[in-house]
Formats: C-alpha cells, structure tokens, sequence
C-alpha cells in the first residue's frame, strides 16, 4: 500500500484508505484511479502528476 | 516562481492592513435590508436601489479614487495568516446575512406599496447580494474539509446555483483557459453569447462529474448523495415557502433575482480569462495554468468586496488557498476593477474596444495563441494579420 501526493497542494492519496467521497473505497489501489481523474482538493494536477510518497516498503 | 514584495519585511512585525476592512462584504451583504428600512423611515423610494447605484456607481468611483494594491504578505507570514481563525469566522457569518436579505426582501415586494420601480430596486440589490453569495460559495467550497463544502451548498441554495462547487472545482480549474471550457470566454465572443454558452455548459458538466463520481461508489445519479440536488432542495423549500405565504406577486422578484444574480457570476467568469489560452503541449495535454491564464485587478476596494476574487492568477494556481493571503501576481491587468468591468461587458464593442488590444498584448501580437470565438475565427485572423494558412490549425 503507498501514498500518493499532489505536488500542487499537497493532497494526499492513501491506497489503504481510499477517498470515499471521490468513490474509492479503502484499498483501491492508485493503478485502479482513473486516469483522467484530477486532485480531489486543488483539480490543477492530474493523476500523471502525483509523486509517490516515500513508506515503509518504498 | 512567486513574486516576492518589494522588502524582506520580517514576518513577526507583518500586519494585515486589510484585516478590519473584510467586514464590508457583510455589510454589502445586507445593504438591501438597509435600503428597505431607509425607504421606510424616509419616505425616499431611491434608497431601494442601494445596492446597484453601490455596485454600479459607487464602487467603480472608489476603485478610481483609491486606487491599487500590489503589496503582498512575506512568505514567512502567510501561514499564521491563513490559519487566523478570525477570516474564516467573517465569511461564515456573512452566510445567514444571504438568507436575511433575500426573505426580507421578498417580503417587502410583496407588501409594501413601492411601485414597479422600487420593486425592480429591491429585486436587482438582491440580485447583486445573491451574486456575493455566490463568491462566498466560491470561497468556501474550495476549502477542502467536508463543513466547508456543506456551508457551501448551504449559501449557494440562496442564488439557486447549488452546482457551482462541483462544476467550479472539478470543472472550471481543470480545464480553465481551453477552448471547451464553458467558464472561459473567447476573444470575439460577446457577453451574452459567453451567457448562453456557459449557463447551461456549467450544468452539464456539473452533473456528469457529479454522476461519475457517485457511479465509482455504486451509485445512480438520482440518489440522496447527489451533492447538486442537495443544495436544490434547499432552494426548493426556501422558494417555495416564499411563494406559499407571500403569494405569485414575489414570482418578478424570484426571477429578476435569480436570473441577474447569475448573471453576476457570468459576468465575472466573462472577464476573467477573456481570450486567454493554455497552449497544447506535443503529448496532447495543455500547459499547466499559469499567472497569464487569468485577468487580475487589483484594485482596493473592490477586492474588499469580493474577497480578492480579483487576484485570480493566484487564485487558479492556489485554489486552496484564502482569500486573505491571495497574493499580487505579475499577471494580464484589467483596465478597472470588476464594477466598471461589468458595465463595460454589457456594451459588446465598447468591451472589445478596451480588451481586444490588451489580449494580443499578452501574446506579444501573435493572434494564433489566442482563444478565439470559432465562429469569427477567420475574420478575426484576417483582421489581425496571420494569413490563411494558420487559419486552419488547431
Ligand atoms: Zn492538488
């Protein structure tokens, strides 16, 4: 499970938590989010954009 | 990439000049009800129309007086500012001052003797407090907790624009400054051509992002979760409501206060990115929005008004940011703040007059990398001097 994080606002996408508000349920992992789809908080980046976030398993 | 003000000024010795004068837009936002109650006690009708001669006469003369602002808060303060409760308390306040206004007003067309006249006054200055509502809606349903995003559908029920978040944030910013989207104008394209474009664009848009996002949960669109009809049963039962005890004579109020408070936010979407355009990279997506995607104006006292809508570019590269720490961008100027704007846009050419020169400034001339209304595409090309080979690109 990894982080994912916008670099413009600085959201972050938790594939253990999902985002249930955007529709992904806890576990979704980030190749299952659309590819189309935008930052849930700023929708200035896109998918592409978002950096993995350094874990414990990175 | 920021501009950073002209001093290093230390942060711990920073003030907001500003601070005490962001309790204007409330009392803007409940100027109608001040207007009744002066049309009162004075016997004088004109005081029914505070709120237009306020926006339409008084604002662009103290713009012109007062002047600009292009001072900006140093890095280092900006945290302690964006997170001073006291801003965030002044624009939850102002959300109740919307309902007040509107009930008082449709209450008093409907039982005080004014006239046709003072009945179209107090329905424009609603129409204009509707159109504030709809910028505090802007504020703060792009904050991004979930009591923030409620707030939101709860102010914008007020103008019955209850799908502006999700078409705004979702919408507008993704695809701000391209030629599809219905919240950016195009160079050419006159006011009421952008009105009907983006009206029923931005419903659209909003309800199919509204239904993708509740399918990927299982949901239909039709459903309790839909965050758009929420906020429209809000507006139904307080329309509705209005009409069962006040009676059909408030239906001219509810519409001319609708339809005009639309069009405030019309209006504004007008100006700020008229014939701006993010170009298209070679791998098909458009360059990430930048400072010269938006108009600015930064001027004082309209900006005060409109929680520093005006200082746009900012707003689109930090959408999440408050509006008490937007900050001055080297960005395209406006000739006025947003009041004198507005009139000029109800005059098609008197508009492109005064703006049609500024965007080519912003492209250095080259009419190609504007965005251009396609339907005068190749009288606008011809006119501006690229020749007919360009006329066909993209
Ligand atoms: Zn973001």
């Amino acid at each position: 499970m990894a982080r994912y994080r916008c670099p413009g606002c600085g959201y972050e996408y938790d594939e253990q938590k999902g985002d249930e508000h955007e529709g992904f349920k806890p576990g979704t992992l980030w190749s299952e989010v659309p590819e189309d789809w935008a930052c849930a908080d700023c929708a200035v980046r896109d998918k592409a954009d978002f950096v993995k976030v350094d874990g414990l398993l990175a | 990439m920021s501009t950073t003000p002209m001093s290093a000024e230390p942060a711990a010795a920073y003030r907001d000049d500003k601070r005490h004068w962001w309790w204007l837009p409330l009392f803007v936002a409940l100027s109608p009800v001040l207007g009744v109650y002066l049309a009162a006690t004075t016997g004088q009708k004109l005081w029914l129309w505070i709120t237009p001669i306020l926006w339409y006469v008084a604002l662009p003369v103290a713009d012109w007086l007062v002047g600009r602002d292009t001072r900006n808060p140093p890095d280092a303060a900006v945290p302690s500012l964006e997170s001073d409760r006291y801003y965030k308390f002044l624009v939850y306040a102002s959300i109740p001052l919307f309902y007040v206004t509107w009930i008082v007003g449709a209450w008093a067309v409907a039982t005080q003797d004014y006239g046709w006249a003072g009945y179209l006054g107090v329905s424009l200055s609603v129409a204009l407090t509707n159109g504030l509502a709809l910028v505090v809606g802007h504020e703060v349903g792009h904050k991004t907790g979930r009591f923030e995003k409620r707030l939101a559908q709860i102010v914008l029920a007020v103008p019955a624009y209850g799908h502006f978040s999700a078409e705004h944030n979702r919408g507008h910013h993704k695809d701000v400054a391209t030629p599809d989207d219905p919240a950016s104008s195009r160079f050419g394209e006159s006011l009421y051509a952008f009105v009907l474009r983006e009206i029923p664009g931005a419903l659209g848009r909003a309800w199919r992002d509204e239904k993708v996002r509740l399918a990927r949960s299982g949901k239909g669109p039709w459903s309790l979760s839909n965050e758009l009809l929420q906020s429209f049963a809000i507006t139904a039962v307080l329309y509705g409501s209005a009409l069962a005890l006040l009676g059909p004579v408030i239906i001219p109020f509810l519409l001319i206060s609708t339809f005009w408070g639309w069009q405030f936010l019309s209006t504004s979407n007008y100006i700020e990115h008229y014939g701006l355009l993010r170009q298209k990279l070679p791998d098909g997506r458009f360059e990430r929005c930048r400072p010269e995607h938006s108009w600015n104006a930064d001027h004082i006292v309209s900006n005060l008004m409109l929680y520093h809508l005006q200082r746009h570019s900012d707003h689109h590269a930090r959408p999440t940011r408050c509006y008490q720490a937007l900050r001055s961008d080297k960005a395209p100027e406006l000739p006025s703040g947003y009041p004198l704007c507005f009139t000029l846009t109800y005059f098609p050419p008197l508009w492109r007059a005064v703006m049609d020169k500024r965007v080519l400034a912003v492209y250095g001339g080259d009419i190609t990398r504007v965005n251009i209304q396609p339907s005068k595409r190749e009288q606008i090309l011809a006119r501006y001097g690229a020749g007919r080979q360009t006329a066909t690109g993209v």
